[in-house]
């Protein structure tokens, strides 16, 4: 098993004939993905890397059985790409396109709750179930098949953990980036639940960082439904307070979501926090 | 992005939000000259700065008479609150306040959608409310799908008023404002106080404005209202070359791709027993060009002692990164000792590049921040 993703996905890429679409539909099919379709509207009929392109969403599935979309048109367009893929008959959205105006993806996500479709993003790099599926854009050879369940609010952060994690020989179940915007889909709550869920899941790795209280949440979660061990590392100790640290949802505003904060939690429900990611397979194994 | 009161009650007024009347000044003379045309006995003088907390510091004053206008108009022009220089005031009308409240919309990440926040403790630091006494707050998540239908904004205003007289006017006065909160993509609409007057009128006292930074490209009336402070200017600068750069006041210049990393990077260097100089994400590629901006950027500060790049090569492999940075090197001229890490995917072959180079390479985080914080602190002796 794996969550959300794994051998059954049938991707259709949105924006396949942009830049950064067709780069990343090609390594998400050399990684082995099943990418089945993308779409661009008034290029149906034509092939991108020999992959049939849909003018809609809803073709992708018709023709094609796509189950699964990945976004990476550009961020005014975002809204409607969602809504069209909720729209569509897919199951799970990922969203990888950053700078969205927040308010088009309090929209977005809300027609998506209301179409039962599970959304991931945007301002994330994806997720992956090693050996599987990689749907996003992380580099598939830094992981591993294996029994971890990773989550995190960033990207290339993830990858070192996730580095660290292989070199230990830890591999993982599944790896979510949930994305870096203070209003995105699926996250920690959702996430920790189906990991506890996964039978191929042994223990989960959480990767926070400052602004909002998430992670103070997830630690109360833990603390109170999760039996599997789980290990965490938050970023952003020594970030300034009012100041956006790269990614919009990276703030401490009014004094409020700073990382101790989020770590004090985190040992309040006895859940183990990495001074540096280095020692997270160390704080796993301990468990 | 932050706008000032003035603005804000320019959005307001736009909206049919009733505000105090009050005219914006940036000297003495014109202060007086508001005071003479507002036909108010009594005005209120107020700091215009991108900040909260203007009237602890002083920078909020009532007049009665030319001598206090002036008075307290020179007090107020020029002075400093955290940090921000007051170069215009507002003079606005006394109001004869005989109930305050707090009202106001924001993003609420939890619910994953705009909220209505309100108090019958106006006038207070709502966020001290929420802390000590959070049974006092009234939260209502808004479905964007549907907006506030007149019957949100009559159970929301019976919630805070006990006047129906007061309720008629509050039920537009919600809506009005959550219109412009979405029409404008704002991340903070707020009104504190909100005053029923002596003479029974719903009044916006106070305004405050945030916007969403992502939503500015389709925002040119608050993107014109950009006032950059000193950091700020240095940010944008950055933001134009792709970087997303926070200034700190250390030693350790750090170039990294990606924001985690980047924070990771810095908490590092401080448990390691540096002092980071800065956030700096270069973002996804980090092709010479970018990786020259960065330098120049970093070394701009005189602080700068050292600087730490930190690569995660993910799709961008290290080899190509290491190229690159042999490449951006032949054209910087810097005695500033600079610490690599390359990580990821051809890494071994990356750092091969780098040997016989003048650059300290190290083969994981831990080891390229200990030895930057090392070198760092050998170069203050």
């Amino acid at each position: 098993m794996s969550i959300l993703i794994n051998k059954d996905t049938r991707l259709v890429v949105q924006g396949i004939t942009g830049r950064d679409g067709g780069f990343h539909a090609a390594k998400m099919a050399e990684y082995g993905t099943n990418v089945v379709a993308g779409t661009s509207p008034g290029k149906g009929g034509q092939h991108a890397l020999g992959i049939p392109v849909f003018n809609s969403v809803a073709d992708a599935v018709t023709k094609e059985g796509a189950n699964t979309s990945v976004i990476f048109v550009p961020a005014p367009f975002v809204k409607d790409a969602i809504m069209e893929a909720a729209d569509s008959g897919v199951s799970l959205i990922i969203c990888i396109t950053e700078g969205v105006p927040t308010l088009d993806v309090v929209e977005a996500k809300r027609y998506a709750d209301l179409k039962g479709v599970s959304l991931i993003g945007p301002n994330c790099p994806g997720l992956i179930s090693p050996g599987k599926s990689l749907v996003g854009i992380m580099p598939g050879n830094i992981f591993k098949e294996g029994r971890t369940g990773v989550i995190s609010r960033s990207g290339t952060l993830t990858y070192e953990v996730v580095y660290n994690l292989t070199l230990s020989g830890i591999g993982q179940s599944t790896a979510i980036g949930v994305g870096g915007d203070p209003v995105v889909g699926l996250y920690y709550l959702e996430l920790l639940k189906m990991f506890e869920n996964d039978p191929e899941t042994d223990s989960i790795v959480l990767i926070g960082e400052i602004g909002g209280d998430a992670e103070e949440q997830a630690a109360q979660y833990i603390k109170d439904h999760i039996t599997k061990p789980v290990a965490a590392f938050i970023a952003g100790v020594t970030a300034p307070a009012g100041k956006r640290m790269g990614h919009a949802g990276a703030i401490i505003s009014s004094g409020t979501g700073t990382a101790k904060e989020k770590t004090d939690a985190f040992a309040k429900a006895g859940v183990p926090v990495a001074s540096e990611p280095a020692q997270i397979p160390d704080l796993l194994r301990a468990q | 992005m932050k706008i000032h009161e003035y603005q804000a009650k320019d959005f307001f007024t736009q909206y049919s939000i009733p505000v105090a009347e009050g005219i914006v000044c940036r000297d003495v003379d014109s202060c007086l000259e508001t005071y003479k045309n507002l036909f108010s006995e009594v005005v209120v003088i107020k700091a215009q700065v991108h900040t909260g907390g203007r009237g602890k510091a002083g920078g909020v004053k009532i007049a009665k008479s030319p001598q206090e206008v002036r008075q307290h108009a020179e007090a107020i022009l020029g002075m400093d609150i955290k940090g921000f220089k007051v170069d215009r005031v507002m003079v606005a009308q006394g109001v004869n306040i005989a109930s305050e409240y707090y009202l106001s919309f924001v993003i609420d990440r939890n619910s994953r959608s705009v909220v209505l926040i309100m108090s019958r403790e106006g006038g207070m630091d709502i966020e001290e409310v929420a802390a000590t006494a959070p049974e006092k707050i009234i939260k209502i998540a808004i479905d964007p799908l549907i907006g506030i239908p007149e019957f949100l904004a009559r159970k929301a205003a019976f919630m805070l008023f006990d006047s129906f007289d007061v309720v008629k006017q509050a039920v537009p006065l919600i809506q009005n404002l959550y219109k412009l909160f979405t029409e404008t993509d704002a991340s903070l609409a707020e009104i504190n106080p909100l005053v029923v007057t002596k003479e029974g009128k719903l009044i916006a006292i106070d305004g405050k404005m945030n916007f969403d930074d992502n939503a500015l490209y389709r925002q040119p009336e608050v993107e014109a209202l950009f006032e950059p402070d000193e950091e700020e200017k240095r940010e944008q600068d950055a933001k134009s070359k792709g970087f997303s750069y926070v200034h700190l006041k250390g030693k350790i210049g750090c170039m990294v791709n990606g924001a985690g990393l980047a924070m990771a990077t810095m908490d590092m260097i401080k448990l390691y027993g540096g002092e980071p100089a800065n956030f700096l994400d270069i973002g996804g590629s980090s092709n010479p060009n970018k990786v020259i901006e960065a330098m120049k950027l970093l070394t701009s500060d005189p602080e700068v002692n050292v600087v730490l790049i930190n690569i995660f090569g993910g799709i961008t492999r290290c080899d190509d990164v290491a190229r690159g940075l042999i490449e951006a090197f032949k054209y910087l001229k810097t005695d500033i000792p600079v610490v690599i890490r390359l990580t990821g995917t051809n890494e071994a072959e990356g750092r091969e590049l780098l040997k016989g180079t003048s650059f300290h390479s190290a083969q994981t985080m831990s080891m390229a921040i200990s030895k930057s914080v090392e070198l760092s602190k050998s170069r203050i002796k």
